[in-house]
């Protein structure tokens, strides 16, 4: 083929477009760049000031609609290193109300690369956090005669009361980490940490705008880009409405008072928590504002450990209190039927093992042993299970991993799915814990007996017994407990409203709600017998390593159509029915009757004013 | 065998690419690629981290993909250069299988479904069907005694080739990537097809632009767009009297008349208060240029001539369709639809001043630009994409009009010497091969500059070997050599069939 020389030419058309569109270009670079001094001007240097409008927080209610969070105004003093033009230094401290030494460290701090590491000339900085109004009001007027200063509005938090700030939770800075982990951040703005600022924090915050000014070669505002055309409007957070009730989390915090332990109350139709007490707790106000940094440091050094949230968190054993759910699995295995009698002869005794217990009638069945607490039963209840039906499971560990699915299912051993974070998951062990220690097959229900009445290696949050309790008031189902009722133009994910069945037979729970309506008529609960509420109960004793017995109660009420399950668990308290029975109760009196009866006014002002607090090491 | 033509075949055997490959490509194909490290550092330099090397940041990462890609360039050049031939067609439905199948494996990125991710990265296919498309036509052409004119059915394959993967990545959401395939009507036009074709091509995309484009009032009470378009076909008409026609008097006479009835106007319409009938004038002004013309038909006939009218009137006839249609057919929300797909308006809620904001960075940045690093337009944030199809603005703020400059200069120094390339190829699929990588760089080049100028509609495509990205890096290293090897192969195959 010979070469078309009439076609080549035609590669000069293509160099010619080519060449045409690079001039053209070339103009175009010369008339923006050089030619027209109306970018340079417009650009020199950042036209625009990009500045953020902050949301408003979403604000919360407690459940009868009383307003409990709200915010407040903060100032930040911003500058941008860049822009900041020789001023008068002295005017400038004095107006601020800080020293000059102080005004120069913290200059000094600010370009730290360790301390800022977000340090640079062109982009704000902040100096001063948290302006009172007064200074805020005094710098705002003097403010022209500093270019490179701007104030930048903040929202900070305002408690109503307080209380409940381990639910509440509350505002820090956020880490170089949330920053990498969300984009929405950016240095220098807040994030909840802790409670349900935390765990609802991305409905709470809403969405930033930002407003976009015209400033001149001085750095001076010259107005609004377009006249504000392509600002963007912030959008306010959601507010919360919470299902804990203010006043009975204030009386059950009141009644908690130097006492080392958490209360928790769900109303069992919802699974909403009414209220949730770790003690010893904190005024949630104290970590607001510049004193931030300094009250969190003293509050991880005040003793017991008022920030870590036992209510969720602390793993306790859950003693006689855990009986209801051991029976339930015995029944639903068709171990024992509420005719089925155990011994007790002064406790269970097999072998060379003896677990103790107290005086009562025997042999007994199921409700009565409840009713009692009686140890006896429910050992030789676990042991006929784990040890006398090796046919039909196959193995003690087989029978063993039965027990534990249904308890699983009952909520303990996992976290519940609590809306709040931190949450701990207990602890129950499985057939491999014990087969790691003792050996394959070389355990049996002697050797592990104590699980039976809620000793040993069990392990449950007071969240997960207050569940148990919603559950039993259910008679066999539970919702997933939640501290946030609404979110406003939202619905509560689905979680919090469906229904979540135990693997456990409902006919089941009838019994054990009998069983433990009989302890408040007539046995270990006496003292929560109120004159014309039907309560049920369960105490419990759960010894420990660290000292004197923990004091527990599980208990709900009214015993027909149920409005509140609580769980109180007292650090060190004694008997179950020294500490936990009393404000278990009163806590109940007190939400569905509105005050405390006359007669029981004693055992308030007892709760008031007893300390336990000093029976509890800290740790 | 004579020992001469032994000799010749032990020559063959033993030519090392490496030896008669062309190095002024390469030298640019480097400076552009450091270049481009630079700017993206420069774009995505946040203040914080200060390391170029970080492998989180983009900088770092396109290192990454730098130091891979040479490796790729070194691994093509040594290939053997038939390979690239024999395997086209494979090669070609290859990966027009993967751009089908791309939507379907795809994650949705900003409505784009173009990527996929393999492992922790993502790539973008179609950036690869570029090479592969360029192969497949060179193949085509280099088909035995095949010519484009020949029949009907040759512009049929072509035009195959072509929209296949122009369909497929429409298909992906993304317009710009699919745009780019348009452009290989350069390479069919340099194989034979009518230029008219080409301008007709060009002449509608400037009308239907500039006639939606340009809305507001402007001189003689037309819209600023028409009057352009106007001026546009007047201009047109003159060039093609001149130059197509060669009636010199012809034109001389009409490009008079356009001047003084055009000029005349808008200097009375300086002068006096009351507006002037611009639609009228204009018009009137082409329809006796056009009367003139067809005068002169009748005394002395030239097709020529008759085409020259046609042209005028079609492009009157679009002009007017786009116009009335755009304007008074469609519903508003229907016309801002249309913009913003084309790139012509852009959603206000969004990065609103997108190309507002790329002037006033490139515009800062004054004659020597305000130094590496030192850009605050694109430091703040003001420009978005700032990395990636937006990378010229760094440059532009940052090294002035100097840098500005040099890198169209770098671009008209690569596509010149493609050019020049693929017309010393022997072959035709080595001219045809090169061709098609010249037009996408032409492409690219015009579209990405002019957008981030403000003279183009905002097509999202990258700049070649600056913007941030693996996929559309490799791409373009893959094309060029690809096209290296085949180039340094030239001497051997002068003994093949030639063109």
């Amino acid at each position: 083929m010979r070469k078309d020389y009439q076609l080549e030419k035609r590669k000069w058309v293509i160099i010619g477009f080519l060449l045409i569109v690079a001039s053209i270009y070339a103009v175009r670079l010369y008339s923006l760049q050089i030619d027209d001094g109306r970018y340079k001007a417009s650009a020199d240097t950042n036209a625009f000031l990009r500045k953020t409008i902050y949301p408003s927080r979403g604000l919360m209610y407690d459940r009868n609609g009383e307003l409990i969070v709200f915010n407040q105004p903060a100032y930040d003093v911003m500058m941008i290193p860049r822009d900041v033009q020789p001023f008068d230094t002295l005017d400038f401290c004095h107006t601020l109300n800080i020293t000059y030494d102080q005004f120069m460290a913290r200059l000094k701090a600010m370009k730290d690369p360790r301390q800022n590491p977000g340090y640079s000339t062109y982009t704000p900085q902040k100096l001063i956090t948290h302006l009172s109004a007064q200074d805020y009001g005094r710098l705002q007027e003097k403010l022209y005669r500093y270019p490179g200063f701007f104030i930048q509005k903040r929202i900070l938090r305002q408690y109503k009361h307080s209380t409940a700030a381990n639910v509440l939770g509350n505002l820090r800075e956020v880490s170089q980490r949330d920053i990498e982990r969300d984009d929405y951040y950016q240095r220098g703005d807040y994030i909840g940490d802790l409670g349900v600022e935390k765990s609802y924090d991305e409905y709470l915050r809403g969405v930033k705008g930002a407003e976009i000014l015209i400033r001149d070669a001085h750095g001076r505002i010259q107005g609004r880009y377009e006249d504000g055309a392509k600002d963007i409007p912030a959008v306010s957070g959601r507010n919360l409405r919470l299902a804990l009730d203010h006043e009975l989390q204030q009386y059950a915090e009141s009644l908690m008072v130097n006492k080392v332990g958490a209360v928790v109350a769900i109303e069992p139709e919802t699974g909403e928590i009414l209220c949730m007490v770790s003690s010893p707790t904190y005024d949630p106000m104290v970590l607001v504002g510049r004193q931030r940094g300094e009250s969190y440091a003293q509050l991880k050094d005040t003793p017991h450990r008022p920030l870590f949230d036992r209510a969720l968190m602390g793993a306790y054993p859950p003693g006689s209190t855990f009986k209801p759910a051991n029976g339930l699995a015995l029944l639903e295995e068709g171990i024992i039927n509420t005719s089925t009698l155990y011994p007790c002869t002064g406790g269970f005794v097999s072998g060379n093992l003896r677990v103790g217990c107290h005086g009562h009638p025997a042999p007994l069945p199921l409700k009565p042993a409840l009713q009692t607490s009686c140890n006896g039963y429910f050992c030789w209840g676990l042991k006929a299970m784990l040890d006398n039906n090796r046919r039909r499971y196959g193995s003690t560990g087989e029978a063993f991993e039965v027990w534990k699915k249904h308890l699983v299912s009952l909520g303990y051993g996992y976290k519940l799915g609590v809306d709040l974070p931190g949450e701990g998951r207990g602890f129950i062990p499985n057939e491999k814990f014990y087969s790691k220690i003792y050996g394959q097959g070389r355990w049996s229900a002697n050797t592990i007996i104590s699980i039976a009445i809620g000793q040993g290696e069990i392990m449950a949050t007071p969240l997960q017994i207050a569940n148990l309790g919603a559950t039993i008031a259910n008679r066999g189902w539970f919702i997933t407990p939640h501290v946030v009722k609404e979110i406003q133009d939202t619905v509560l994910p689905e979680q919090y409203t469906t229904r979540r069945y135990p693997t456990i037979d409902r006919r089941h729970f009838e019994e054990v709600a009998e069983g433990m309506r009989m302890a408040v008529t007539g046995g270990t609960c006496r003292l929560a017998n109120l004159p014309d509420i039907e309560v049920c109960g369960k105490t419990g004793t759960a010894q420990n390593p660290h000292g004197k017995d923990h004091s527990a109660f599980l208990g709900f009420a009214p015993y027909h159509n149920p409005k509140i399950a609580i769980a109180v668990y007292v650090e060190n308290g004694g008997f179950g029915a020294t500490y936990g029975v009393p404000i278990g109760s009163l806590i109940m009196e007190k939400y569905l009757k509105g005050s405390i009866a006359p007669e029981r006014k004693y055992l308030e002002d007892n709760m008031l004013n007893s300390n336990t607090a000093m029976f509890t090491p800290d740790k | 065998m004579s020992p001469l033509h032994a000799s010749i075949l032990r020559r063959r055997q033993e030519v090392n690419p490496l030896a008669h490959v062309d190095w002024v490509t390469i030298i640019i194909y480097l400076l552009m690629v450091v270049a481009g490290a630079i700017s993206i550092y420069a774009a995505s330099y946040d203040f914080d981290n200060a390391s170029i090397f970080s492998f989180d940041e983009f900088s770092g990462k396109q290192m990454r993909w730098i130091g891979l890609s040479l490796f790729l360039g070194l691994v093509l050049l040594l290939m053997d250069w038939r390979v690239y031939e024999t395997y086209a067609w494979p090669i070609y439905i290859v990966l027009a299988i993967l751009l089908a199948a791309t939507p379907l494996l795809a994650h949705d990125i900003k409505g784009s479904l173009s990527w996929i991710k393999i492992g922790s990265m993502s790539i973008q296919p179609a950036e690869f069907g570029k090479f592969a498309t360029a192969l497949a036509l060179a193949k085509l052409f280099s088909g035995y005694n095949f010519q484009l004119n020949a029949k009907p059915s040759n512009y049929l394959k072509a035009l195959f080739i072509i929209l296949l993967p122009f369909v497929l990545i429409l298909g992906q959401k993304e317009t710009g990537s699919a745009l780019v395939y348009l452009s290989l009507f350069f390479v069919l036009y340099r194989e034979g097809m009518s230029g008219l074709v080409l301008l007709a091509a060009l002449v509608s995309v400037i009308i239907f632009v500039v006639t939606v484009k340009f809305i507001d009032p402007g001189p003689l009470g037309l819209p600023v767009g028409e009057f352009v378009i106007y001026v546009l076909i007047m201009a047109l008409m003159s060039g093609m009297l001149w130059l197509y026609c060669r009636r010199r008097t012809v034109a001389r006479n009409v490009t008079l008349g356009f001047i003084v009835i055009v000029g005349g106007s808008l200097v009375v319409a300086s002068y006096i208060e009351a507006e002037l009938p611009g639609q009228w004038i204009m018009m009137g002004a082409l329809s006796v240029a056009c009367g003139y013309c067809l005068f002169e038909l009748m005394r002395d006939y030239s097709h020529q001539l008759m085409v020259t009218v046609g042209t005028v009137a079609a492009a009157l006839a679009f002009m007017f369709s786009v116009s009335v249609v755009f304007n008074q057919v469609l519903e508003p929300h229907q016309q801002m639809r249309i913009k913003v797909a084309l790139g012509i308006e852009e959603d206000l809620r969004g990065a609103g001043y997108n190309v507002n904001q790329s002037k006033i960075a490139i515009g800062s940045g004054g004659l020597t630009g305000k130094g590496f690093l030192q850009g605050t337009q694109t430091k703040l944030k003001f420009v978005p994409e700032q990395h990636t199809d937006f990378i010229y603005c760094t440059i532009g703020e940052e090294e002035g009009f100097v840098g500005s400059v040099a890198v169209l200069a770098l671009f008209l120094a690569l596509i010149l010497r493609v050019i020049s390339i693929a017309e010393r190829q022997p072959t035709v699929f080595g001219r045809v091969y090169a061709y098609c990588v010249a037009s996408y760089f032409i492409f690219h080049f015009c579209i990405n500059i002019g957008m981030v100028i403000g003279l183009c509609p905002v097509i999202g495509i990258p700049l070649p070997f600056f913007s941030y990205g693996g996929s559309s890096l490799w791409g373009f290293t893959i094309l060029l050599f690809i096209l290296l090897r085949i180039d340094a192969a030239r001497r051997e195959r002068h003994g093949g069939r030639s063109a």
